[in-house]
């Protein structure tokens, strides 16, 4: 088991995070997303080391990765695409939309393709009723979508 | 009409723009008066909250002690995931100070010096969009200590961020406090209340981002003009959120109280291809649906949509064509509660399960004519015995689709099918049995 250490820069922003809370606990959630973003996913030695600067016990850390669906307990891609398929995008033609990336990229739910550029979410709802349907990459979302229109972001993340 | 929270100024979330426009003056006409006349204003003015429950802002803020020796808090509801809601996103984006300024007169009003506003984890941009504004607004001395000498006085108070990381649940107030003490986003059992037992355990009150972006208005304006605004008993303006089948779908901030048709065919644009409307959900999805042939004359106000059997819930408005498949609709209704079930209580972590797997029956054109007595048994099952109103969010819409559409339903099942034993619900986990041995 390789050891996980947060940067410098990370520690030094940990410290500011815990600073907003009369104890250190609740800083559990952001400080599980500034692991992620180092280490990419939410590995077991990623929650022993949280646990170790929060003065908390693994296993409470363990409850809150696995509670909460925006940590990852596995690698994900380069690109990780969020499909919202609840209603209203579903009545929007959000699985033509599902359907055309899982083809397209050969992937089902929560899987990653082999060169590890992109992988697949059904996500619920991400507010976006309004311009349904939509797709999310990473953070960002795309709204106002059709199959052809989301072949186009494939693609072009796929260049960049 | 004049739009309370989302005015058609170019540029509002800027600060400056803000500041021009009658920015942050009322902050300075609250801190002026005692924190009880501002809840009193406020409890006159007949704000209800914005998040679902419609309960009396100003009388809930009177609920908060006024003698104790524990800080207090509020906290600011932005997880907006229930689906067919996509209104505070517009505050983040376009209105982020005026939020600010009623996080600050709450905060008084209420005597809290700290205010955490939870956000959901997937509105990255809007978070970012929030912490500039909030950033600006820190710099500026509006916010934090520089408030002592920016408004002479010995008040202030701090606003932090949270975000979600992606859970449904943590939009209900309790599981919310709970997601900020960094535990996993279980409901608590009330009471105790906030208001005695909130964020470790101290006093605190929790509103939805869109009821506190009312606030400044009512201090700037008086409680009898938002008073005078829409429906008397649910007054002030609603921000709509129009999604489905309709040509223009989106937010409209228009009084409470419009007639639904009116917010479909006017605003919205009406359905496209002039198509019938089969059925539309008012506020939410977890809100009972209304046939399309029972809308006219509805207003979307909390005691209106009581009246007709539903309910105001978010504002949420999603329509529905008379080509949509209802099954599949309330299939995936009835999936995501079960996704987004905490676990805690059994009605509802098995009950979400069952409704789904017999719909998903019912879509595969395998459904009993028994299976529509069985929804509707295993939906008021969990209602009213769940320790969070998620159990009523996952029921009604099963429920209320079934009985509401009976006639709808009917045709997409059979009396032929019996279901074998080992595909009955209570039976569904793997069974030592070979199913084709099994006669009902």
């Amino acid at each position: 088991m390789t050891n996980f250490k947060f940067t410098e820069e990370n520690l030094k922003k940990i410290d500011e995070i815990i600073k907003k809370y009369p104890v250190k606990r609740p800083a559990v959630m952001p400080v599980l997303y500034i692991a992620q973003e180092q280490n990419g996913w939410i590995s077991q030695e990623v929650m022993l080391e949280v646990a170790k600067i929060l003065d908390m016990h693994p296993e409470e850390v363990l409850g809150i990765v696995t509670f909460y669906t925006m940590y990852y307990q596995k690698p994900m891609g380069k690109y990780h695409i969020q499909v919202c398929t609840n209603v209203s995008c579903m009545l929007r033609g959000a699985y033509e939309i599902y359907d055309r990336v899982k083809d397209k990229l050969g992937i089902g739910n929560m899987q990653v393709t082999g060169d590890k550029i992109f992988s697949l979410e059904e996500v619920e709802c991400m507010g976006s009723c309004g311009t349904a349907p939509m797709i999310a990459v990473n953070e960002d979302y795309y709204e106002n979508l059709s199959k052809e229109k989301v072949e186009e972001i494939l693609e072009s993340l796929k260049k960049s | 009409m004049e739009k309370i929270v989302l005015p058609d100024i170019k540029d509002l979330h800027l600060i400056d723009v803000y500041i021009k426009n009658n920015g942050f003056n009322a902050v300075k006409k609250a801190l002026l008066q005692k924190p009880d006349d501002i809840i009193d204003q406020v409890k006159r003015s007949g704000l209800r909250g914005r998040g679902g429950a419609a309960f009396s802002t100003g009388l809930k803020w009177s609920f908060m002690p006024k003698t104790t020796d524990k800080p207090k808090y509020l906290c600011v509801n932005g997880d907006e995931s229930e689906p067919g809601s996509f209104k505070d996103r517009q505050i983040f984006e376009y209105n982020p100070h005026q939020l600010i300024e009623g996080i600050l007169i709450t905060c008084y009003a209420i005597g809290a010096k700290t205010a955490y506003v939870y956000i959901r984890g997937e509105y990255h941009k809007w978070i970012k969009l929030f912490q500039k504004a909030l950033d600006d607004a820190y710099s500026q001395g509006y916010v934090g200590k520089g408030m002592k000498t920016k408004f002479q006085t010995d008040f202030f108070c701090d606003i932090y961020v949270h975000k979600g990381a992606g859970a449904y649940i943590c939009g209900e107030e309790s599981s919310l406090m709970n997601s900020l003490e960094g535990k996993r986003g279980y409901p608590r059992v009330k009471p105790p209340f906030p208001a005695q037992f909130g964020l470790w355990g101290c006093p605190t009150t929790i509103n939805n981002v869109e009821t506190i972006t009312n606030v400044p208005a009512i201090i700037n304006n008086g409680w009898e003009w938002f008073s005078k605004i829409g429906e008397p008993k649910h007054p002030g303006t609603i921000l709509y959120g129009i999604s489905g089948h309709v040509n223009k779908p989106g937010v409209y901030e228009l009084p409470s109280g419009m007639l639904l048709t009116d917010l479909i065919y006017n605003y919205a644009g009406g359905v496209p291809g002039n198509k019938k409307i089969l059925c539309v959900i008012p506020g939410g999805s977890s809100m009972p649906p209304l046939r399309g042939d029972k809308i006219e004359g509805v207003k979307m106000d909390a005691e209106s949509l009581k009246a007709v059997g539903t309910s105001i819930g978010t504002g949420g408005i999603i329509v529905m064509d008379e080509d949509t498949d209802l099954v599949k609709v309330l299939a995936r209704i009835a999936k995501f509660y079960y996704h987004e079930s905490c676990g805690q209580c059994t009605p509802c972590r098995e009950g979400t399960g069952w409704m789904l797997k017999i719909l998903n029956r019912i879509l595969n054109n395998e459904g009993s004519s028994k299976d529509l007595d069985l929804l509707i048994s295993v939906a008021s099952n969990i209602e009213g015995n769940t320790i969070c109103a998620l159990g009523e969010a996952a029921a009604w819409p099963v429920k209320f689709m079934v009985q509401r559409f009976r006639d709808y339903f009917e045709k997409r099942v059979s009396p032929e099918v019996l279901i074998p034993v080992a595909n009955k619900v209570h039976s569904m986990r793997h069974t030592a049995f070979p199913i084709a041995d099994i006669k009902e």
